[in-house]
């Protein structure tokens, strides 16, 4: 199989790969780029420990080709904080403790960023639904579901 | 394994009808990258249609609504002319897996994978849609309803694919819905689904009724005895207890880890009933 060039942007950084046809973009990210926040769990788009955000759209980066990003826009973990300062979701997830091992955290931070740009006041059923992609089998959901309230009210500044 | 991203129509069918023994298309990918995850999966060609224009667009057009293969389930309920003519289609696409599913997956897919079970179809069948298929030696245009021909298999031939499915815009008092059950409340494969179109006439009587049930049989069952008994109605009880008699009769289902037969038979009766009377109050029926 011969290699394909890919040009994408990834968390704001124009960048260049090389990739087999066959190579999903989870792999890309984390064995060509070395950005190793997103997991694979279960490589067939149920756990969502791989969530990444396309075009502002979070998907399963398990579920995309590395080749399919060409010309498109993907944001990761990896781009969430601003430099040392972390984003609220991820303060948040901190100060509720909504992480135990850590393997899905990177997702569910993916995808809840991705429900408060659509949503910013969310109910927790919406946060539930919304989150049922992600898969957690340490915490037990209700943590994650308080820190992603709490953050989310802390950016429609409440509770300031 | 060869990748191709087209950005043309006549250039993807002519990779598909090329000579590469093996081909599949690429949309969303949910389902195809699954299936290239397991160790028997074997393609020479991977044709990337999402860089053809117009893959990623729903148009609305005089008579209806035109949704390219590519684009992802989540747009549609973001389309708000589409959400208000089609509930129940929207409403179906949109069931279909998690969040991070949404954001990929397309009807077309869900047509073109051929799950006697997928949530879209009946609701597409139900909706009176056809689809625009794009081949070598053309365009054509089908009934939803002759798109799949059994588990896994679709009636399309060697250099063709789905470039569009295309929803009808009809006259007032028009409802459709979508029910399907499921033993968990979200991210599962039907057990039994069905889909109901309806239009009233100015009496708040049905005029006219397309009724689709999906996971009871090989395939995608539409129900003409179905539809005749609500036919002349306002819905009455007698109405919605002849349609779930019909729903069950019309029901082959199989006996399998997600229902039995007899379970899958009166479900596939109750949802009917259910959906039938989301898609009448839909359509302005008191």
């Amino acid at each position: 199989m011969s290699s394909i060039a890919v040009s994408t942007t990834i968390n704001d950084d124009d960048v260049e790969f090389l990739c087999q046809p066959d190579e999903t973009l989870l792999d890309v990210l984390r064995n060509r780029l070395g950005l190793m926040g997103a997991k694979e769990g279960c490589g067939t788009g149920d756990c969502g420990a791989c969530s990444a955000i396309v075009d502002g759209r979070v998907v399963c980066s398990c579920l995309v080709l590395g080749a399919e990003a060409q010309g498109r826009t993907i944001e990761t973990i990896e781009g969430m904080a601003n430099g040392s300062e972390l984003h609220p979701l991820q303060r948040k997830f901190i100060e509720h403790a909504a992480l135990q091992c850590g393997i899905c955290t990177p997702g569910f931070l993916m995808a809840a960023k991705a429900l408060l740009e659509v949503n910013p006041d969310p109910t927790e059923t919406e946060i539930r639904f919304w989150l049922a992609g992600n898969l957690c089998r340490c915490t037990g959901y209700d943590k994650i579901v308080r820190a992603v309230q709490d953050a989310a009210a802390e950016m429609r500044g409440e509770n300031a | 394994m060869r990748y191709e991203r087209p950005q043309t129509i006549q250039d993807a069918t002519a990779l598909l009808a090329g000579a590469e023994a093996k081909s599949y298309v690429l949309a969303g990918g949910t389902d195809l990258l699954v299936r290239m995850q397991s160790d028997d999966f074997e393609a020479d060609l991977i044709v990337d249609i999402k860089a053809i224009a117009g893959m990623d667009q729903i148009t609305e057009v005089e008579d209806g609504f035109v949704i390219g293969a590519g684009v992802p389930c989540a747009a549609l309920a973001e389309n708000a002319a589409l959400v208000a003519a089609w509930p129940g289609v929207v409403e179906a696409a949109n069931l279909i897996g998690s969040t991070q599913i949404q954001g990929r997956c397309t009807v077309v897919g869900n047509l073109c994978n051929a799950s006697p079970a997928a949530d879209s179809v009946p609701a597409l069948v139900a909706s009176n849609a056809r689809v625009r298929i794009a081949g070598p030696s053309g365009q054509r245009e089908v009934d939803i309803l002759d798109v799949p021909v059994s588990p896994g298999k679709t009636s399309l031939k060697k250099g063709e694919f789905i470039e569009a499915v295309v929803l009808p815009k009809g006259a007032a008092h028009l409802g459709d819905a979508y029910l399907r059950f499921i033993p968990r409340t979200e991210m599962d494969i039907a057990v039994v689904g069905v889909g109901v179109h309806l239009a009233l006439d100015d009496a708040g009587a049905i005029s006219s009724a397309r009724v689709a049930l999906g996971a009871v049989g090989p395939k995608v069952v539409l129900s003409q005895e179905a539809a005749d008994t609500l036919v002349g109605t306002k819905l009455e009880d007698a109405a919605l207890e002849a349609l779930a008699t019909a729903c069950s009769d019309a029901s082959n289902p199989i006996d399998d880890k997600r229902g039995t037969v007899a379970f899958r038979k009166q479900v596939a009766g109750v949802l009917a009933r259910r959906a039938a009377q989301t898609a009448y109050t839909r359509a302005g029926g008191k």
